[in-house]
């Protein structure tokens, strides 16, 4: 199977795969940049932290930031944790808002109980199936993850991991693991029908349960949809109005982003405002 | 590390019994502004352990204007959480090393990243 061995968690442990030569490409590949921001962006709307409240966040496999920095646009503090020292170099040179940390997930979460309001995680739980070294047992290092990152969540709150599973079965232990440490939960795979923009989350909520958010499929408008996850069980904010904050999307918004971008570090390519920013584009389109 | 991040974690050794706090050893520190979040420090007040921080506040030997304890208007009172903003956030610790309280497991601080990493058991 050539597929296979493109899978970065069979070529070297984490650790060693995100080299110097790697996590560089994690500040120039705009493609990569690209997918990160999407994916970043997904997991942050299924963990639905309150929008006008600064939380405290936790992102697995930080990388070199780019998902923090996601996080800290929203005005939420993170704390990154990754195994990687090229990455978490990267991320340090870029001068990210958020704390770094050297740290393995298979050792278990190490915080207090009741610490973050929200957990994001961008493709690192595939590795934690790995045996990359002779001590290492899949089933409890993973076990080990989800009890402490349990206690660590506050009660309600969520945590979403986007990772690539190998196969069913994989899918299956680390669901199982999870649910055994308590947490309500599971699978949501967007575009479940396309094998290019198929995407998997393990949604999880700490103590209160309810319903899992809906999956994103071929006919959504990405208007739309993206607000609709979770609003009915949002009960913090039912009766709260959106605060000073540009609707998702709207002309405002994007100019709000542009002018956020323009400050940050960093090459970003930010194009002139224009009569035609944040326009619709007709349907026949 | 900001002394939030520390505040929070705890140790997560084998054999550690709560294992809080990490004693630091700090041997460079920093100050660097952060934008002032009232309502964020506000939030966070329970989920502090007050104790803890003037604890380490004490070995890293920072000078502070914060009281002994929390004020019991401490959500509303301008002058602790600005304070405690400053305390909590805008000072970081560069150089040194954690020490897990019930092993004495060392973790070094390098480049403002601890590397919590255990060894393999």
């Amino acid at each position: 199977n050539t597929n296979m061995s493109k899978r970065p968690e069979h070529a070297a442990p984490p650790e060693v795969f995100y080299n110097d030569e790697e996590a560089r490409k994690y500040t120039i590949n705009t493609r990569m940049i690209q997918i990160q921001y999407e994916l970043t962006r997904r997991c942050m709307e299924l963990i639905n932290l309150p929008k006008d409240q600064p939380c405290y966040v936790l992102d697995i496999g930080c990388g070199s930031g780019l998902s923090g920095q996601e996080l800290a646009e929203d005005g939420h503090i993170w704390v990154g944790t990754d195994i990687s020292p090229s990455m978490l170099e990267v991320a340090s040179e870029r001068e990210v808002e958020g704390d770094l940390m050297q740290h393995d997930m298979g050792h278990g979460v190490c915080f207090r109980p009741g610490t973050f309001d929200g957990v994001i995680s961008v493709s690192a739980l595939q590795w934690l199936c790995n045996a990359d070294k002779k001590s290492h047992v899949p089933a409890k290092r993973l076990a080990r993850f989800f009890t402490t990152l349990y206690s660590s969540m506050a009660r309600g709150a969520r945590a979403a991991f986007q990772f690539y599973p190998e196969t069913p079965a994989q899918m299956q232990l680390i669901t199982n693991y999870a649910m055994k440490a308590g947490f309500c939960g599971g699978i949501v795979t967007d575009y479940p029908n396309s094998t290019r923009a198929k995407k998997t989350f393990l949604c999880l909520i700490a103590g209160a349960g309810g319903a899992l958010p809906t999956p994103k499929t071929e006919g959504d408008s990405n208007l739309a949809q993206t607000e609709a996850a979770f609003t009915t069980m949002d009960r913090n904010n039912r009766h709260k109005k959106r605060g000073e904050k540009a609707s998702y999307k709207s002309r405002d918004w994007i100019q709000q982003k542009k002018e956020r971008r323009r400050k940050q570090i960093g090459n970003f390519d930010v194009r002139l405002d224009s009569k035609f920013t944040g326009r619709k584009r007709k349907p026949k389109f | 590390m900001k002394l939030l991040t520390h505040n929070m974690m705890a140790s997560h050794c084998k054999g550690a019994k709560g294992g809080y706090p990490l004693k630091v050893k700090c041997t460079e520190m920093t100050e660097e502004e952060v934008d002032f979040n009232g309502e964020f420090i506000a939030r966070m007040l329970p989920r502090i352990q007050f104790d803890a921080l003037r604890q380490t506040v004490g070995e890293i030997g920072l000078k502070t204007s914060l009281p002994g304890a929390v004020p019991d208007d401490a959500a509303t009172n301008e002058t602790f959480l600005k304070e405690l903003h400053h305390v909590l956030l805008e000072v970081q610790i560069v150089e040194g090393e954690l020490e897990c309280p019930d092993t004495g497991t060392k973790f070094p601080i390098k480049n403002g990243i601890p590397n919590m990493l255990l060894p393999e058991e």
